[in-house]
């Protein structure tokens, strides 16, 4: 079982970094969105203070549903899928370290990213500090959540569309509560609830999500 | 204790329990929606504050209610199919979704036609109305995924899953809007023990509430028969049905 999992984890984390273009590219559709903001509504200082988080967090996700795509699809067009699920071992387990390689090549550098967009829209300290965290929480249910819809639409031709579709609205929740964190960073009032909700929805995720997404492979597995 | 479940998995089963009880939901379902409405809003005592304007309660509010409800029956329908494998449980979840999408469109629509004059505005951003939206959402994604696939049998597998996702988030939804944001007025009659509705309005609306509630049974049941026939059409039992229906016909 150890072997498998470690096995797994080195094939991804090589495949994930043969294929830079790819792995940047989310992140750059991430930063050109955030840069379309100023442009669009205007580059006042205390309005962009004001749409900050929620326009890092609208964009986080669009560019989410861009990156998950890839998560299970070469998987399932050269077979190695379906080797994984004959192999006997658990797909639960299978899946999870597959989402959490995605999340470390994805998600990763986004965060790692945000001082960079807080520095664009003018957030303060504290905010960042907020933002930060709820993107430490936040994004790994991104991830979770998100690759149930991609282990169903992964058998479609066109599944990019529709995967967007599923998982909007499920996203939301997570959105209301990341933007109020940091909004209330802002005005230096205590944001542990929030916090404590997004990482109560993670935990919810990360008991039942990966046999959710084994579930639903099998299913487009068929 | 299951055990007298079970033969309803047989599609056949199922599809005469549909027709069994097709009359008992559809005749008192248009009974009660007849009694309900007119009542509500033809003899029913005006509000003090709305004055007419308020009977559109009687179409809001129950269809409010049971579209919320039609996504619990369709998330227990999906997991019924995926606990046990029926293939029947996921026609019964499908026939519902689009009637539950149906009747969400309602609730908002009322809804907005209502809080025009009484907020003078015709959508807010506003808990209950930013939940229900969000629950219209959440069907179109699950018609939507029953429909891109080709194999219905794996469409309604996925279509379950997505719908199973959707209840888990429907309370976390609603309260995360709640208390990000509220205008509506708070519930009036599921306080029970003292409704803040008079009495003479609420017996017209819980009957309004019944009739919907078995319309949609009615419907989702004839959907559902429908469903059936689709998938079995070359079964025997089905050929059977078609060649007894069509000689009754010839017959009369």
């Amino acid at each position: 079982m150890n072997t498998l999992i470690n096995g797994i984890f080195k094939r991804d984390m090589a495949l994930a970094f043969r294929q830079r273009s790819e792995l940047a590219q989310p992140l750059m559709f991430l930063l050109m969105v955030i840069t379309l903001f100023p442009l669009g509504i205007g580059p006042g200082p205390v309005t962009l203070q004001k749409i900050g988080p929620g326009v890092i967090w609208i964009a986080a996700i669009l560019s989410s549903l861009l990156a998950m795509e890839r998560l299970f699809r070469d998987d399932f067009w050269d077979g190695s899928l379906e080797q994984y699920m004959l192999s006997g071992q658990s797909v639960a387990a299978i899946a999870a370290i597959k989402v959490l390689v995605h999340w470390l090549v994805s998600f990763l550098p986004l965060v790692l990213f945000s001082p960079l967009l807080a520095l664009f829209l003018n957030l303060t300290v504290d905010m960042y500090v907020a933002l930060m965290l709820t993107l430490v929480l936040g994004t790994p249910l991104l991830s979770l959540v998100g690759a149930i819809a991609v282990g169903l639409t992964v058998g479609l031709q066109r599944g990019g569309v529709l995967l967007a579709l599923l998982l909007i609205p499920v996203f939301i929740p997570l959105l209301i509560f990341a933007t109020s964190a940091v909004d209330s960073a802002a005005l230096q009032l205590p944001y542990r609830a929030q916090l404590a909700i997004i990482g109560a929805m993670l935990m919810l995720a990360m008991a039942t999500a990966p046999f959710a997404i084994a579930y639903a492979l099998k299913v487009s597995q068929n | 204790m299951w055990k007298w479940l079970h033969p309803y998995a047989k599609p056949e089963r199922a599809y005469q329990l549909c027709v069994t009880l097709q009359p008992y939901f559809l005749w008192p379902g248009i009974l009660c929606l007849l009694v309900g409405s007119l009542w509500g809003l033809a003899f029913a005592p005006q509000d003090y504050q709305q004055g007419d304007s308020f009977r559109i309660i009687y179409i809001h509010v129950p269809s409010a209610i049971l579209s919320m409800s039609t996504y619990v029956a369709m998330a227990v329908a999906a997991l019924v199919g995926i606990v046990w494998q029926w293939r029947t449980a996921f026609m019964a979840m499908i026939a519902m979704a689009p009637v539950g999408a149906v009747i969400t469109f309602i609730a908002l629509f009322t809804g907005a036609a209502w809080g025009k004059p009484m907020w003078g505005t015709w959508w807010v951003w506003d808990a209950r109305l930013t939940s229900e939206l969000i629950l219209l959402f959440l069907y179109l994604g699950v018609i939507a995924l029953y429909g891109a696939f080709e194999d219905k049998q794996q469409a309604g597998k996925a279509a379950g899953v997505m719908a199973l996702v959707g209840v888990v988030n429907v309370p976390i939804i609603h309260y995360s809007v709640e208390w990000w944001n509220t205008l509506h007025q708070g519930a009036t009659i599921s306080k029970f023990d003292k409704p803040s509705i008079a009495p003479e309005m609420l017996w017209p609306l819980l009957i309004a509430l019944l009739g919907l509630a078995l319309f949609i049974a009615a419907v989702t049941v004839m959907r559902m028969k429908n469903e059936i026939i689709r998938r079995e059409y070359h079964r025997p039992w089905v050929k059977d049905l078609a060649a007894r229906a069509l000689g009754d016909d010839h017959a009369v």
